[in-house]
């Protein structure tokens, strides 16, 4: 039980916040000691959530993004980002690869990339409500001789 | 996030360096239109060996190198991606349309 933890935080819906969004997520992840290759993973989904809620929640506009991160059981990490914008009306239409409403900056793979990078991606949305996405991980333990 | 041209008889090399999200992309796309208005290659090289890290911002870009490319008559293709952005460039399978060069070594 000594593992479970969690962080909390908002932030605006502005891009600068994208790097800084991965950094605090991988941050706070780095006590499950993951591979260089989970925290890549982590980091990657953390990325395209954050950057959906910047690019698609708020359009035209800057509003709040709301981000948890738990550890749930000893190997399991919970990541969930939420905004209040406009909501996505059909989710799973949303999930397919290359589905767009981006047009020509961007190439539908968000979702994808989430879905393959993480273990389970849940995702809920009301219209003009807003969206949250909950992506889990599980970290294997490994033991370090040191 | 940086990015280095270098033109050689045709060829252009864009080598990419740092992060390559939303955030940077807009710049990244910007520079790189006016690097092949001014070159107008045959070959664009798009080296993305010192990119730390990419997400579907940088698939978005590669996508419109390669469209600009095709349209020109030309060729683009990807190299020596770090193992970050290999795992999102296998994950968005755009090596069906722009081929990807990976070093083993
Ligand atoms: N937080 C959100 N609020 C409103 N709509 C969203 C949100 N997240 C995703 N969407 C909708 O789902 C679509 C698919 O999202 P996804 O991340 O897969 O692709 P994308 O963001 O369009 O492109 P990419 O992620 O490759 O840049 C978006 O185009 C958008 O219409
Ligand atoms: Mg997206």
């Amino acid at each position: 039980m000594e593992n479970l933890d969690y962080i909390k935080m908002e932030f605006l819906s502005k891009s600068v916040n994208e790097s800084f969004a991965r950094a605090a997520v991988g941050a706070f992840a780095a006590r499950l000691d993951p591979t260089l290759d989970e925290l890549a993973d982590i980091k990657t989904a953390v990325s395209e959530a954050v950057t959906n809620c910047i690019v698609h929640a708020y359009p035209g506009d800057i509003g709040l993004i709301r981000l948890r991160v738990r550890i749930l059981e000893r190997e399991l990490l919970e990541i969930t980002v939420k905004d209040g914008g406009v909501g996505i009306p059909d989710i799973k239409k949303a999930r397919e690869p290359m589905y767009t409403t981006g047009g020509d900056d961007r190439s539908g793979m968000g979702f994808t990339i989430m879905e393959s990078f993480m273990d389970k991606v849940r995702v809920r949305s009301a219209a003009g409500r807003g969206t949250s996405v909950t992506m889990s991980r599980r970290i294997r333990r490994r033991k370090p001789r040191l | 996030m940086k990015i280095y041209a270098e033109e050689n008889n045709g060829s252009l090399r864009l080598s990419f360096s740092g992060e390559l999200d939303h955030h940077g992309a807009k710049g990244v796309m910007k520079t790189v239109e006016n690097l092949l208005d001014e070159y107008l290659p045959r070959v664009c090289v798009i080296d993305l060996s010192e990119l730390s890290f990419m997400d579907s911002s940088g698939i978005a870009v590669i996508l419109r190198i390669n469209k600009r490319m095709n349209g020109m008559g030309g060729k683009a293709w990807v190299e020596n991606p770090s193992g970050q952005a290999l795992r999102v460039i296998d994950a968005s399978g755009i090596d069906r349309v722009i081929r990807v060069i990976v070093q083993t070594r």
